[in-house]
């Protein structure tokens, strides 16, 4: 089915709902590309301030995206809720520093922060999650206890310092976009909005990961076997495939995801004691939000978080803890599965 | 079998004999620190600076050993007193040393008034409201609050810099109120305003969007962050583009900061800040205590020089030694002892001397300095000026000090007279 027609459908069956989305859309399109006029700078403030939200909370989405991704995934496959990935971002940022660090390639970073954090991912699946298949709670109270170790082993060996990843000279510093935020007053030009590259880089990277993540699961054998393992692994398995591999192999991919993200994380915010815990948390309500399981609710969830932080942050500090936890809330609340989950 | 017998025997006398040389039982002295979350790094080196004091007087205080209990903490005021809890009621120490951060002076504060049989001493937490008000009977604190490290910013920053408004960014809670409040009185009075606050969570890691929100049409921000929040905000203001001045906070400009791993320090050179110390003074007495911070740590384990969290903690050990000391480490009057000695100590302490006022709050020296370029390439604080006898009022008279009211987001107002 085409996009078109996916569009025509819904509002075929649904006339007032598309109604109300088309608007929505409009109204943000506008808010997007026009020059605001003095009432709305009044009630809502600055054009700027808005759409740098907007903007900060897509390509903080986009990060989300990449720790959560890789979780859905195992835990899609393998019903196991792995609460040690927080610890395999962490390991990945500071991988990746070192990695630039020692060799002064920042994009070397990537490819090894994924090989090491798989390889671990690899010896979890191996050493651990193998002994105790089907044992739902067992597991996860074992990656409870794995997380705890590898949170002080990290400690251990590079302490509580910030680390903090420096991008190469092409991509740090702000770049100026083509959205016009206001016109100078003296000469009538329009002001255009700066935004830092690194970020832009970081969202292209993130929607290049879901979209070849989508062809991979979608137009490969493999993707084929994964789907199949994720709808009933058992007759799977019944048919000759060798399971234990497609679980090491996805385990693998969906470690290294989250060490690619711990590379990302560093080079925006920063490496420390307890980013780990954050970004466990950051992934498990994005999957609650977006559908234990399904990439593209990942992909939704993310993208519903990071601008619920940004916008809180800016328009209700004071709050902007708890607007996410609300939206959490609201989702299992009306579809207790997740957005795009299947019951 | 024989020779581990003679073995166990041996060791036996061997404790036998280490028991009966040692003149009393060791003393236990409990340590609250920030060992997790986003103070890992400030938390770590209060603790260094504990060890060094204790490195100095061979770790004896009164003629006993001492016996360390770490308590971590995450810089919420629960922790602290989870794991306040844990060190007295289950570890039994005598002294406890901590807290680290503002609100969990405050929740220790109460928790002290429960526990009469210890004695509390403040490790660097900064919130006003833990000796301002309601003040506790076994809580001592040795170094200044908040505000008083603020002391001098206000003055420096509108006559020498020139700065005429400012906005603030800060994170949320108890301690950043009071800084804010020390610079706002100071510089208000001046004749300076303070057009915008902003305040963001302790434990902000994506600063986009307050980034974009900062006004841009003052002459500097102060930025009052901490730890990893700092070294984020930094960042991130960095591949914004940030160009305004900067004003930093106490721990903002803190070695914890400005030895991080990275190029996002590099945007707060030339910064001025205010505190309790600066990293490169030369002053003889503060020379040696870097010099025997350096020598009781290796140089991967430590900062180049001590940071003011390791500053604090050192403080605290040494005041409780002295007092140990004059009273030959006897605690069996229920403290009473210990207690008048700590309230009536003039403690002669590498950033200045420090004596405390009726309320055991501490009354010494602050130190206004800028940011720069060490050799070797690091960056610290360079003294800029100095202010002695900064009390918990900051000078203005305490009925007129009272009437301004408690530090909060949006108190104190910005007036010329207070």
């Amino acid at each position: 089915m085409t996009g078109v027609a996916i569009v025509r459908e819904y509002a075929s069956k649904h006339p007032w709902w598309a109604a109300i989305i088309g608007f929505g859309a409009i109204v943000l399109l506008w808010m997007v590309f026009a020059l605001w006029p003095a009432w709305l700078i009044d009630l809502i403030g600055k054009k700027k301030i808005f759409l740098s939200a907007l903007f900060n909370g897509i390509t903080l989405g986009g990060l989300y995206f990449l720790v959560a991704s890789g979780f859905t995934l195992i835990f899609g496959l393998m019903r196991n809720v792995n609460l040690a990935h927080g610890s395999l971002y962490l390991l990945g940022g500071y991988v990746g520093y070192f990695v630039s660090e020692w060799t002064g390639y920042w994009l070397l970073a990537f490819p090894v922060a994924f090989i090491v954090v798989g390889f671990v991912g690899a010896l979890m699946q191996i050493f651990v999650f193998r002994r105790m298949e089907g044992q739902d709670l067992r597991q996860t109270l074992v990656t409870i206890g794995l997380s705890i170790v590898f949170a002080d082993l990290m400690l251990w060996s590079f302490g509580g310092d910030f680390f903090n990843i420096s991008p190469p000279s092409w991509l740090s510093g702000p770049v100026e976009t083509f959205f016009a935020t206001g016109v100078k007053r003296s000469s009538g030009e329009l002001i255009f909005m700066k935004y830092p590259v690194v970020r832009l880089a970081i969202f292209v990277a993130s929607v290049v990961v879901g979209v070849l993540m989508w062809l991979l699961l979608n137009r490969t054998r493999v993707g084929m076997l994964i789907r199949a393992g994720v709808d009933d692994r058992d007759m799977l398995a019944a048919t000759g495939v060798r399971i234990q591999l497609v679980f090491l192999g996805v385990f693998i991919f969906g470690a290294g995801l989250a060490g690619i993200a711990g590379v990302v994380g560093g080079t925006f915010q920063s490496v420390a004691p307890g980013e780990d815990i954050r970004f466990l948390l950051a992934s498990l309500v994005v999957v609650i939000v977006g559908g234990m399981g399904s990439i593209s609710g990942a992909a939704i969830g993310a993208l519903i978080v990071g601008l619920a932080e940004q916008f809180g942050s800016v328009y209700f500090p004071t709050y902007a803890v708890v607007l996410t936890f609300l939206i959490m809330v609201l989702v299992l609340a009306f579809r207790p599965h997740g957005l795009m989950g299947s019951s | 079998m024989k020779k581990s017998l003679i073995a166990a025997s041996m060791l036996a006398a061997g404790m036998g004999f280490s028991t009966t040389s040692m003149a009393a039982d060791p003393l236990k002295v409990g340590v609250l620190a920030t060992l997790e979350g986003t103070y890992t790094a400030l938390g770590e080196d209060g603790v260094r600076g504990l060890k060094t004091a204790l490195a100095e007087i061979k770790n004896q205080m009164g003629g006993r050993d001492v016996e360390l209990v770490i308590g971590p903490t995450d810089a919420s005021p629960d922790s602290a007193v989870r794991a306040a809890r844990k060190i007295v009621e289950q570890d039994g120490v005598d002294i406890v040393i901590g807290p680290l951060s503002g609100s969990e002076g405050i929740a220790i504060r109460d928790y002290s008034k429960t526990q009469p049989g210890v004695t509390f001493i403040n490790g660097i937490s900064g919130a006003q409201e833990t000796t301002y008000v309601e003040p506790s009977e076994n809580f001592f604190r040795f170094n200044m609050d908040g505000a008083q490290w603020s002391a001098g910013l206000g003055d420096y920053i509108y006559n020498e810099k020139g700065y005429r408004s400012i906005a603030t960014v800060g994170e949320d809670y108890s301690f950043v109120y009071t800084q804010v409040f020390g610079l706002v009185t100071e510089f208000c009075a001046a004749g300076g305003e303070v057009t915008e606050r902003l305040w963001v969570p302790l434990g902000t890691k994506d600063f986009g969007s307050i980034i974009a929100a900062l006004p841009d049409d003052v002459d500097a921000i102060y930025l009052g962050l901490g730890g990893g929040d700092a070294v984020n905000f930094l960042n991130q203001y960095q591949q914004a583009g940030g160009d305004a001045n900067l004003i930093g906070g106490t721990i903002m400009v803190d070695g914890t900061v400005l030895n991080s791993k990275g190029d996002a320090k590099n945007a707060l050179i030339g910064t001025p800040s205010a505190g309790p110390q600066a990293d490169t003074w030369d002053d003889p007495k503060w020379q040696a205590y870097v010099k025997s911070y350096q020598d009781t740590f290796a140089p991967e384990d430590r900062f180049p020089s001590p940071s003011l969290l390791a500053t604090g903690y050192y403080n605290a050990g040494h005041a409780v030694a002295q007092c140990m000391d004059k009273i030959d480490g006897d605690l069996s009057d229920g403290h009473a002892g210990l207690r008048s000695c700590l309230s009536s100590l003039e403690l002669d302490a590498p950033n200045g001397k420090i004596t405390l006022d009726e309320n055991r709050q501490a009354i010494g020296t602050n130190f206004v300095s800028e940011v720069v370029e060490v050799e070797g390439g690091g960056l610290a604080t360079k003294l800029v000026s100095m202010k002695e006898g900064v009390n918990q009022t900051l000078g203005i008279d305490a009925a007129a000090f009272a009437k301004i009211g408690l530090p909060s987001r949006d108190a104190p107002e910005c007036k010329t007279s207070y």
